[in-house]
C-alpha cells in the first residue's frame, strides 16, 4: 500500500528518494527477496542473536543429557545377554560377568555428577535425566544381584547361614565297649 | 564368611575333580613317609654253615616271619611273612641250600632258597590228630639218592624228599594214642626211633626203617611214676625226663634193643636243693640243663648212666644249643645277665675246666632279661675259634654279640605294636638351637641353586642325585621341636613285650624307649600283658611348662580277673612318672571328656564287678566328676551272650573300706539280641577326639540337612550264628548280616538293617554322622562296602533365613539323647574288590577338609578312597547341579586307582591297624600304619590347599622378583633418557 501511495504521491512530485531502509519490512518492497535469502537472521540484533544461540545450546544439552541418561539401557540389555550366555553355573566367566555387571552400575552411580557435568546449565533441567540414569543403573545393579543370586552366591538360603555352625554338644557322655583283652 | 568358605570349597571340589588321585612322583618317595621293616621276637635261628660261605643268619619269629639277616649289620637280606595262623614250629637248613620250615602245627612244610628267599617247594602233610611237631633233618639219610627230611606232625611220621618236597612214606601213629616227643635218627644204621608216652608214665619206642617207613619193632615200658614236661634226648640212645614230683630225674636208655630206666634224686646232685625243677630244651651232647629256683644247673650224663653236676650258674641264664667246632668237639654258650652287663661264656662240652671264651658286655638296661641265645663259631685269622652269639632279649630285641661288643641290635619289638597314641614335641625356645646341624649360608645358597637347576631342568644326573639326597636328609623334618604345621610329633607305641617306644614322625627313629617295670614278669605278676595306651595329660593352656604324659594300662595275666597295672610315662623323656598296681581288675577304660586344672584327663577304669575307679585320684577330680555325675554313662558289650547293656553312675561304692574314688553303676537298659539268629561280631564308635566342622549338609538345591552328630553312637554288626565262620562255610540262605546304630545313653536303636546272604568279617569305621562297613556278599561272591548316613530330622525345620540371621535358633545349644530326636538314614552299597584288614577315616584339625577312607587291603597296602565315592546321594545320572557339587555317577563297584595307594610300592607286612592324627595344617592328616612293619606318611585328602608344596622353589621366586625389579629400573632409566632426547630435538 505504501508503494501505491508513493506512486500516487509521486504524481505531484517529479521524484523522491526514500532513505528509510525498508529492508526489514519486505512487504513494503515490490521486489521479492532473492531465493534462499532469509531475512530473519539478518533481522536479529546482537542481543537477540546471543540469546537465540543460548537457547539452541540448552536445547541441545537437554537432548544430550537425556541421551546420556538412556545410555545404560543399552548396557543393561547387553549385560542381560551376556548373563544369559554365561549360564547359571559358577565359573570364572560367569563370576567375572556378574561382578562386572555389579561394578559398572556402582561406578556409574558414583560418577553421576561427572557424567552430567558437561550438560550442567542453569537453564537445563537435569533432574529428569539424572533420575533416569540412576534408575537404569539401579536396574543394572538389580540384574547383577539377581544373577549373583541365581549363581547361588547370595546368602538367601538357610544353608548359607548354618553351614558354618558348629555341631551341638552332647549333654551326656557314654563310653565303654567290649571288655579289653 | 560362609560364602567365602563355600566358594572356596567349590573351588577345591573343582580342583579335586580335575585330578582325583593323589599320587606321588617317584622322587617324592621318602620325603614325608618312612617305612621300617621288623621281624618280631626270634624263636629259631640257624647260622649259615661255613660251607655256604655268606655271613648270614636265618631266623623265624613269633610274627611268623622267616628272614635272612646280614651278620655284619643286621640288615634284612630277604624276608617272607607267613599268614597270621601259620606259626613256624621249626626251622633248619637242608642240602646246604634250602631252608626248611615246618609251620601250622606240623602240617605245612616249605623249602626256601637260601640266597634269595624264593620258595622252592611246599608240601602239605595230612594227619588226623594234633600233636607236637618235630622237624628232623638227619645228615646222610638217603633213599634213592634223595636226602630225607623226617617230620612228625599231625600224629604221623613223614619222610619227605628234600629236593622236591614229595612225601616218600608216611607212618601213622594216631591210632596208638601215643604222645610222640622225640624222633631220633641213628646215624650208623638207617633206623629212626620214635619215642613218646602213652599217658604220662607208659614209655613207648618204635623202631622204624628210615628207607621205607616199615615198623621194625615196638617196645614199651611202664615207669613206676608219672613224668613231667618234655622228654629230652641227650644222646642217640639216651633220654631224660622229670618225674612228676619234679624232684627226680628219669633217665631212659635204649641200648641193646631194651629199655632201661633209672631214677636219680636232684638233691643228690645239689645239696639243699628244693623247689620245682624244669628241664631246659637246649640240645647238648651228653649234657642237659635244669632250671631250679632261678639257678641253671648243667648235668653231665656219664657213660655208665650216672649223673654228674658240672656247673651251677647263678642268676637267670640262657643256654644255647651245642655247635660243633671241630671233629668230635662241641661247644655251647650261656649268658648271664646282671644289671646292665651280660656275661657271655663259651665252654667246651667235654672239657669243663677252661672257658673257650668269657666276655663281659655292657648292655642297655631297657632290654630286660635274655630269653634266647644262638651261637655260631668262626675261624679267626690265627686259626683259633671265635664265637658270635645272637641274643633275643625280653623286649623282643635282637643283638649280635661278637668280640666283647654288641655288633648290631634290632628293635624287633616294634613288630608287635599293641596300641598307639601321639604326643606333641616340646616348643622351640629362643636361644636354644635344636637342629643338630645348622646350615651355613653358603650351603643354603648351594642347596637352593641346586633346586633351581632342578626346576629349570638343567641339572645333571649327579645334581639330581644330590638334590634327592638333600631333600631326604632335610634336618627340618627330624628336629626335636614342634613345627608350625604340626607334622612333627611323637608316636608313642606300646608293644606286646611291654616296652613303650616314642618314634619321631619325621624319620621314625626311636626317641626313647622304656621297658615298663610293671609289665615285666615278676612274682606278683606272672604273665603281664599291656592293653592300651591313653593320653593322660596334654598340657596346652594352663600347664604349659609341664611335660605331656601317657597312661599305659595293663593286666597281670590274660584273664579278665587278673589285677590291673597302670603306668604313667613322661612323653618327652620316657621316664616312668608313677606306676600303680591297684587291687581292682580292668575290664574297660573310659577316658572322660573332662580335664582337671593341670590338664590331666579324667579316666574311669571299670573292673569286672562293674565298679568304676576314678583316676587321677585327687579331690579335684572328684569335684569335676560330681559336677557331671548324672551325665556319665557306660555301656558294655557282652559278645558271648549277645547283650549290650547301658549303665549310669549311681553312688559311691558300698564297701567296708571306704574308697571315695570308687563308684557304683546302675543298669539302665539292655538290648538282647536273639542268640538263635544273631551274634555280635563287630562294634565301632566314633573317635573321642574327632573334630566336626559343621552340622549342616547342604544339598544341591540349597536345601539343608542336619547331620546327627553324637559321640554316643555305636555301630553293631551281627551275623547269623551259622555264618560266623570263614567265608564259604555257610550258604547264602542261612547267612545274614544285621547292622544296628544304637544310642548308648538311652539304648535307643536309631537304625537297623539286614543284609541277606551276607556275612562277616565286618570292618567298620564311624566318623561324623556316617558309618562305612565292609563285609562279604555270598550271593554276589564279592566283598561289599556300605555307607549309612544319619540325619537329624527334628532340626530340619530351621530354615527361616531371618531367624538364622539374628541367631534365633537352638542349633548350637547342647543336645540331650533323651530328647529323642527324629532321625533319618540314607544308605547305599557298592562292590569292593579287596578283602580288608583295617579301615580308618582321615582326621584333620578342624574337620573342614573332605574325608578319605584309609583301607588296609589284604595285600598289606593302604588305599586312600575318597568318601565321595561312598555317598548315598550318588545316582546313575546326576543332574548338572549335582555334578558340580561333586557327586559322582553311581557305579556298582568302588574304583581302585593304583595311584591312590598311600603306601605306593611298599607293603606294611602283617598290617593290623591304621591310626590317623590331625596335623595343625587343616589340609593334612598324619597316617601311621602298623603291623610287622611300620609305615608313616602324611596325606592331604583335598590336596594341600593351604600351603605351598614341598618343592616350591623360593629361590626361583626371589630371583624372579629381583629380575623384575631390575628390569623396571633399567627400563625407567632408558625411558627417561629417551624422553630427554626427544625434548632436545
Amino acid at each position: 500500500m505504501d508503494k501505491g501511495k508513493a506512486v500516487m504521491e509521486g504524481v505531484g512530485r517529479r521524484w523522491a528518494v526514500d532513505f528509510t531502509d525498508n529492508s526489514t519490512s519486505p512487504s513494503s518492497r515490490d521486489i521479492p527477496d532473492p531465493l534462499g535469502f532469509s531475512r530473519a537472521s539478518l533481522d536479529q540484533d546482537d542481543s537477540t542473536q546471543s540469546r537465540q544461540k543460548k537457547d539452541a545450546e540448552s536445547n541441545w544439552k537437554a537432548k544430550k543429557a537425556w541421551e546420556v541418561a538412556q545410555a545404560p539401557l543399552k548396557n543393561l540389555l547387553m549385560m542381560g545377554f551376556m548373563m544369559w550366555m554365561a549360564g547359571n553355573t559358577v565359573h570364572l566367566f560367569s563370576i567375572g560377568i556378574t561382578f562386572s555387571a555389579l561394578w559398572q552400575p556402582i561406578s556409574a552411580l558414583q560418577g553421576v555428577g561427572k557424567v552430567f557435568e558437561p550438560y550442567k546449565d542453569s537453564r537445563v533441567e537435569l533432574l529428569g535425566p539424572k533420575l533416569l540414569f540412576i534408575a537404569l543403573n539401579l536396574g543394572g545393579l538389580a540384574l547383577g544381584v539377581w544373577k549373583l543370586n541365581t549363581l547361588g552366591l547370595l546368602p538367601t538360603h538357610a544353608s548359607d547361614w548354618v553351614s558354618s555352625l558348629p555341631p551341638a554338644q552332647d549333654v551326656e557322655y557314654s563310653g565303654g565297649g567290649v571288655n579289653l583283652h | 564368611m560362609a560364602m567365602a568358605i563355600r566358594a572356596f570349597l567349590i573351588f577345591v571340589l573343582f580342583l579335586s575333580s580335575t585330578q582325583f588321585c593323589f599320587s606321588l612322583y617317584e622322587d617324592q618317595v621318602g620325603l614325608m613317609d618312612w617305612h621300617h621293616q621288623y621281624l618280631g621276637k626270634v624263636k629259631h635261628a640257624v647260622f649259615h654253615t661255613q660251607k655256604t660261605g655268606r655271613k648270614r643268619v636265618l631266623v623265624s619269629t613269633e610274627e611268623n616271619v622267616v628272614a635272612s639277616l646280614d651278620l655284619r649289620h643286621g640288615d634284612i637280606f630277604w624276608r617272607q611273612i607267613l599268614g597270621t595262623n601259620d606259626a613256624v614250629d621249626a626251622l633248619d637248613i637242608a642240602l646246604g641250600k634250602y631252608i626248611i620250615t615246618l609251620s601250622s602245627d606240623g602240617s605245612i612244610l616249605r623249602a626256601w632258597n637260601l640266597p634269595d628267599g624264593q620258595m622252592v617247594w611246599e608240601s602239605s602233610l595230612q594227619g588226623l590228630k594234633m600233636s607236637k611237631s618235630i622237624l628232623n633233618i638227619p645228615k646222610n639219610l638217603k633213599a634213592n639218592k634223595d636226602d630225607l627230611i623226617l617230620i612228625f606232625g599231625q600224629g604221623c611220621l613223614h619222610a619227605v624228599s628234600s629236593i622236591d618236597g614229595e612225601v616218600l612214606w608216611k607212618k601213622d601213629f594216631s591210632g596208638q594214642s601215643i604222645e610222640v616227643q622225640q624222633i631220633i635218627h641213628s646215624p650208623h644204621n638207617d633206623i629212626v626211633y620214635v619215642a613218646g608216652f602213652v599217658g604220662s608214665s607208659n614209655f613207648y619206642v618204635y623202631k622204624v626203617n628210615a628207607k621205607n617207613g616199615e615198623l621194625l619193632k615196638d617196645n614199651n615200658v611202664e615207669l613206676p611214676s608219672g613224668t613231667y614236661g618234655e622228654l629230652l634226648s641227650v644222646s642217640s640212645d639216651m633220654f631224660v625226663v622229670l618225674e612228676d614230683t619234679r624232684s627226680k630225674i628219669v633217665m631212659i636208655d635204649l641200648k641193646n634193643e631194651e629199655i632201661n630206666y633209672k631214677y636219680s634224686h636232684i638233691s643228690d646232685l645239689i645239696k639243699y636243693s628244693s623247689g620245682q625243677a624244669v628241664i631246659l630244651p637246649s640240645r647238648l651232647p651228653g649234657i642237659f640243663a635244669l632250671q631250679l629256683n632261678s639257678h641253671s644247673i648243667l648235668i653231665k650224663v656219664a657213660n655208665e648212666g650216672g649223673l654228674v653236676l658240672v656247673e651251677k650258674i647263678n642268676d637267670a641264664a640262657a643256654i644255647s644249643d651245642a655247635v660243633s667246632i671241630s671233629e668230635g668237639q662241641h661247644a655251647f654258650a650261656f649268658v648271664q645277665h646282671e644289671d646292665n652287663k651280660i656275661y657271655f661264656t663259651v665252654k667246651d662240652v667235654d672239657n669243663w675246666n677252661a672257658d673257650l671264651l668269657k666276655e663281659r658286655i655292657v648292655i642297655d638296661n631297657q632290654r630286660g632279661n635274655i630269653e634266647k641265645i644262638f651261637i655260631n663259631n668262626y675261624i679267626r685269622t690265627d686259626r683259633s675259634n671265635g664265637f658270635r652269639a645272637l641274643i633275643a632279649m625280653e623286649d623282643h630285641s635282637l643283638l649280635l654279640v661278637q668280640q666283647g661288643d654288641i655288633v648290631w641290635s634290632r628293635e624287633d619289638g616294634l613288630a608287635s605294636v599293641v596300641d598307639v597314641t601321639t604326643s606333641e614335641l616340646p616348643v622351640e625356645k629362643k636361644g636354644v638351637s635344636v637342629a643338630k646341624v645348622e646350615q651355613n649360608l653358603f650351603e643354603w645358597l648351594k642347596g637352593h641353586m641346586l633346586k633351581l637347576k632342578g626346576t629349570l631342568m638343567i641339572a645333571s644326573p649327579e645334581d639330581v642325585v644330590a638334590i634327592q639326597a638333600m631333600r631326604l636328609k632335610s634336618s627340618e623334618k627330624s628336629k626335636m621341636t614342634r613345627d608350625h604345621n604340626g607334622f612333627r610329633k611323637l608316636l608313642i607305641v606300646l608293644t606286646r613285650a611291654g616296652k613303650v617306644f616314642a618314634l619321631h614322625t619325621g624319620d621314625g627313629r626311636i626317641v626313647w624307649s622304656v621297658l615298663l617295670r610293671t609289665l615285666r614278669k615278676s612274682d606278683a605278676c606272672e604273665r603281664p600283658v599291656g592293653l592300651n595306651i591313653y593320653q593322660w595329660q596334654v598340657p596346652h593352656h594352663h600347664a604349659m611348662d609341664e611335660n605331656p604324659s601317657v597312661l599305659v594300662v595293663g593286666r597281670c595275666g590274660p584273664s579278665l580277673a587278673a589285677p590291673a597295672v597302670l603306668s604313667f610315662i613322661d612323653a618327652y623323656t620316657g621316664r616312668e612318672l608313677n606306676s600303680l598296681s591297684p587291687a581292682h581288675t580292668v575290664a574297660q577304660v573310659i577316658p572322660l571328656p573332662y580335664t582337671d586344672s593341670t590338664e590331666q584327663r579324667l579316666h574311669l577304669i571299670i573292673d569286672v564287678n562293674q565298679q568304676a575307679y576314678l583316676y587321677p585320684k585327687t579331690p579335684k577330680a572328684i569335684d569335676i566328676l560330681q559336677h557331671e555325675f548324672s551325665n556319665v554313662y557306660w555301656y558294655s558289650v557282652e559278645v558271648d551272650n549277645g547283650i549290650i547293656r547301658g549303665h549310669a553312675l549311681n553312688s559311691r561304692c558300698n564297701r567296708e573300706v571306704v574308697d571315695e574314688y570308687c563308684f557304683d553303676f546302675r543298669d539302665l537298659w539292655s538290648i538282647v539280641f536273639p542268640s538263635e539268629s544273631e551274634r555280635i561280631i563287630t562294634t565301632t564308635r566314633r573317635k573321642l577326639n574327632e573334630v566336626v566342622h559343621t552340622q549342616a549338609k547342604v544339598m544341591t538345591d540349597q536345601d539343608v540337612m542336619y547331620k546327627y552328630i553324637s559321640k554316643n553312637l555305636l555301630f553293631v554288626a551281627n551275623v547269623a550264628p551259622k555264618a560266623r565262620g570263614e567265608i564259604g562255610t555257610a550258604t547264602p540262605e542261612e547267612s545274614w548280616l544285621v547292622i544296628y546304630i544304637i544310642d548308648t545313653v538311652t539304648g535307643r536303636i536309631l537304625h537297623r538293617m539286614t543284609h541277606h546272604g551276607c556275612q562277616g568279617p565286618v570292618h567298620a569305621v564311624f566318623s561324623e554322622n556316617w558309618v562305612v562297613y565292609h563285609y562279604f556278599n555270598l550271593r554276589a561272591h564279592r566283598h561289599e562296602m556300605s555307607v549309612i548316613e544319619v540325619y537329624d530330622q527334628s532340626r530340619a525345620d530351621n530354615k527361616d533365613v531371618w531367624k538364622l540371621l539374628v541367631g534365633k535358633h537352638n542349633l548350637t545349644s547342647p543336645i540331650s539323647s533323651y530328647s529323642r530326636p527324629e532321625v533319618i538314614t540314607k544308605s547305599q552299597s557298592y562292590y569292593f574288590t579287596h578283602s580288608v584288614k583295617a579301615i580308618e577315616a582321615t582326621s584333620t584339625a578342624k574337620g573342614i577338609t573332605s574325608k578319605q577312607l584309609l583301607i588296609g587291603t589284604i595285600g598289606d597296602q593302604v588305599l586312600a578312597l575318597d568318601k565321595r565315592f561312598l555317598d548315598p546321594r550318588r545316582t546313575l545320572n546326576p543332574s548338572q547341579a549335582e555334578k558340580e557339587e561333586g557327586i559322582i555317577p553311581l557305579t556298582d563297584s568302588l574304583p581302585i586307582v593304583s595311584q591312590s595307594y598311600i603306601t605306593h610300592s611298599l607293603k606294611v607286612e602283617g598290617l593290623r591297624g591304621i591310626v590317623t592324627v590331625p596335623a595343625k595344617l587343616e589340609s593334612t592328616s598324619l597316617v601311621f600304619a602298623y603291623g610287622v612293619d611300620l609305615f608313616f606318611t602324611r596325606i592331604a585328602p583335598s590336596r594341600t590347599y593351604d600351603s605351598l608344596t614341598e618343592d616350591f622353589s623360593y629361590a626361583l621366586l626371589l630371583i624372579t622378583i629381583v629380575a623384575l625389579v631390575a628390569a623396571i629400573f633399567v627400563s625407567w632409566v632408558l625411558s627417561e633418557r629417551k624422553e630427554l632426547q626427544d625434548k632436545w630435538r
